[in-house]
């Protein structure tokens, strides 16, 4: 079964990539596998100097998951452009460069200093890892509108919306960032988390909070991307704990159009290659057709009910 | 490196909390240096994976031996693996002690589960004529393990805290006394006890091998970064895959 999926700025071989911050630049990945296997990579966060980010510990074990608090270390979107982005450029695959700032200004820099050198943009106004900037753009419908108007405004390639699952109305935050120009979402981000040692008495992550990640939120972000699909008409990259393609599935029919797989690469750094393998066959076991049959599927009146009760 | 279902050819306590697991498999063969390590996924109950040190590698026979202490949920089901079982490994990974160096005479010192990947280096050392004298500490008589083994390669001497095996004390009461006798020095342990060798041997070229806490274990998440003297332009190091092993100066403990 063909998997290729178009989207705003991206001409997907399949719909699968891995999750900004989970992959790094891609070199690490690829002594395991050849990246032009991917759909598309989101890349690592840029910000427009560098930074070192939280003390350690940043990450810790949880329940079906993880927290991190990596606190967006990167060496600055000039770096990133001419040293990491020229190795990636060798695959034939998509890139997606993922945006991040404390400043309205920051944003727009970084927008338009490495829009030149990618396919798209996933705006990440959803760190919840930093202390000033981030989160607040993604949590505030005002803010969230302005910054996606101004970095489209920069920018020469289409514009993903990464939203933060840390609101009540995610629905009112998706439809900001499209009277904001958004050409599509990326959804979602970590949700806010602790975890103390009983032993130390203390939070384990040194910056006390973390992003939670893995299987452990993707029923969040599967009840978000339903609610988003019906709301708002923009194509969605979904993400939250991806690790069979049965969770692709329930991703698509929740109404997203690609999904990215972020801390299953730490398990199994070769999770994206082989979900990618496997996701044609799991597409006709369920009796699907094509992939453009899946997406939104749980929303539609016509969706085979009962079909495979027998 | 590679990810690779192991295959347990022995798993056995060798002292209080503490087993040996010889593991069988091509990781065996591309293991690079001493201090190296494999990324262990306990098993499906676990998110992340968990680093642990390679001890001792055979690669005619494919076997890496690995020895780990527990002290938590992972390393306690860890406990439970039987011979014959396989178990998914990532690895080798990171960077180990450099034994091409001009070493002549060598100072290792261990401290409690730091001890294993010091076994490997030693036998390197000594393979290539480097005189090498082994401090080790541990809690008790109890907790300690692979001691007789480094007596085969050459002087060791052993500190506990409560004195029931060797002297009682630190290895920093040994290795200060040991001064001039060596010209390179290879450590690893808790970093309280890397602080204070990298203090007292300040002077001296020294290697040691780090401790942080993990995600992807390959370079790619920056979880495992520590910090390096301010006049160092990168201001950051991985310990997954910059490290485990560092030159004494080259990160901030
Ligand atoms: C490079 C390296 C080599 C190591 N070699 C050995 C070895 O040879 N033998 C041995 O017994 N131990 C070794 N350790 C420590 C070992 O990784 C931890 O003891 C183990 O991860 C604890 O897991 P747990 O589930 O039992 O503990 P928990 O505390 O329940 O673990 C929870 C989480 O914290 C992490 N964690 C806890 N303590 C440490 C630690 N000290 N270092 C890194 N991560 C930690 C775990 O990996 C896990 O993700 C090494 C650590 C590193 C970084
Ligand atoms: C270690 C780590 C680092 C991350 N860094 C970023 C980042 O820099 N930018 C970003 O937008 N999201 C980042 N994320 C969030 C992921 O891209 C993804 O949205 C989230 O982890 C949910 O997917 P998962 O459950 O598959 O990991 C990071 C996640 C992890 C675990
Ligand atoms: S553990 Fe991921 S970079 Fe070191």
């Amino acid at each position: 079964m063909d998997i290729s999926i178009s989207l705003p700025g991206l001409d997907l071989k399949n719909p699968i990539m891995p999750a900004s911050g989970c992959f790094g630049f891609g070199k690490e990945f690829a002594q395991f596998y050849d990246l032009s296997d991917l759909g598309a990579i989101i890349l690592k966060a840029a910000t427009g100097e560098k930074r070192y980010g939280n003390e350690a510990p940043r990450v810790a074990e949880t329940s079906s998951g993880m927290l991190n608090a990596i606190g967006l270390q990167n060496p600055g979107v000039e770096k990133i452009v001419n040293e990491e982005i020229p190795f990636l450029k060798a695959y034939d695959t998509p890139l997606i460069a993922n945006v991040s700032g404390s400043t309205m200004e920051e944003y727009e820099h970084v927008a338009a200093t490495i829009c030149k050198e990618v396919d798209a943009l996933e705006l990440n106004i959803s760190c919840p890892n930093v202390k000033e900037g981030g989160v607040q753009f993604g949590t505030d419908p005002r803010l969230a509108e302005e910054v996606t108007s101004r970095v489209k405004s920069v920018s020469t390639v289409p514009v993903y919306v990464k939203l933060s699952p840390n609101v009540t109305d995610i629905v009112a935050l998706a439809k900001a960032a499209a009277s904001g120009g958004a050409d599509g979402l990326s959804m979602i981000n970590t949700l806010t988390g602790m975890k103390i040692d009983p032993a130390t008495r203390k939070p384990i992550i040194s910056n006390q909070t973390g992003g939670l990640s893995g299987p452990a939120v993707k029923p969040v972000a599967i009840r978000m991307i339903h609610q988003v699909y019906q709301a708002v008409n923009l194509p969605i990259i979904g993400m939250g704990g991806i690790e069979t393609t049965d969770d692709i599935i329930e991703y698509m029919l929740a109404g997203a159009s690609a999904v990215a797989v972020g801390s299953a690469n730490f398990k199994n750094p070769l999770i994206c290659k082989e979900l990618i393998e496997q996701l044609p066959e799991a597409l006709e076991r369920y009796g699907f057709s094509s992939i453009e049959e899946v997406i939104g599927g749980a929303h539609h009146e016509t969706a085979a009910s009962g079909l495979f009760r027998a | 490196m590679r990810r690779e279902w192991m295959e347990i050819v022995e798993h056995n306590a060798v002292a209080k909390d503490t087993y040996r697991m010889v593991l069988k498999g091509q990781i065996a063969e591309e293991v690079k240096d001493p201090g190296q390590f494999v990324h262990i996924q306990v098993s499906e109950r676990f998110f992340l994976r968990r680093p642990v040190s390679i001890a001792d590698v055979h690669p005619d026979k494919s076997e890496i031996t690995l020895l780990y202490k527990v002290l938590g949920d992972g390393t306690e089901a860890l406990t439970e693996k039987q011979t014959g079982d396989k178990l998914d490994v990532l690895g080798p990974g990171g960077q180990g002690f450099p034994v091409e160096e001009d070493v002549r005479e060598a100072l290792i010192v261990g401290g409690g589960i730091g001890v294993p990947p010091l076994y490997y280096l030693a036998k390197q050392l000594v393979e290539q004529g480097i005189k090498v004298t082994t401090v080790l500490g541990f809690r008790s008589k109890e907790e300690s393990f692979l001691v007789e083994e480094f007596k085969d390669l050459g002087a060791v001497y052993v500190t506990t805290d409560d004195g029931s095996l060797g002297e009682q004390g630190l290895v920093t009461d040994r290795t200060g006394e040991l001064k001039g006798s060596f010209d390179t020095y290879f450590a690893c342990g808790p970093t309280v006890m890397l602080k204070a060798i990298a203090n007292q041997l300040d002077d001296v070229r020294g290697y040691l091998s780090m401790e942080e806490r993990m995600g992807c274990g390959i370079g790619a998440c920056f979880a495992c970064v520590v910090h390096t003297p301010e006049d160092d332009e990168k201001g950051y190091r991985r310990v997954c895959c910059d490290g485990p092993v560092f030159k004494a100066k080259e990160v901030v403990l």
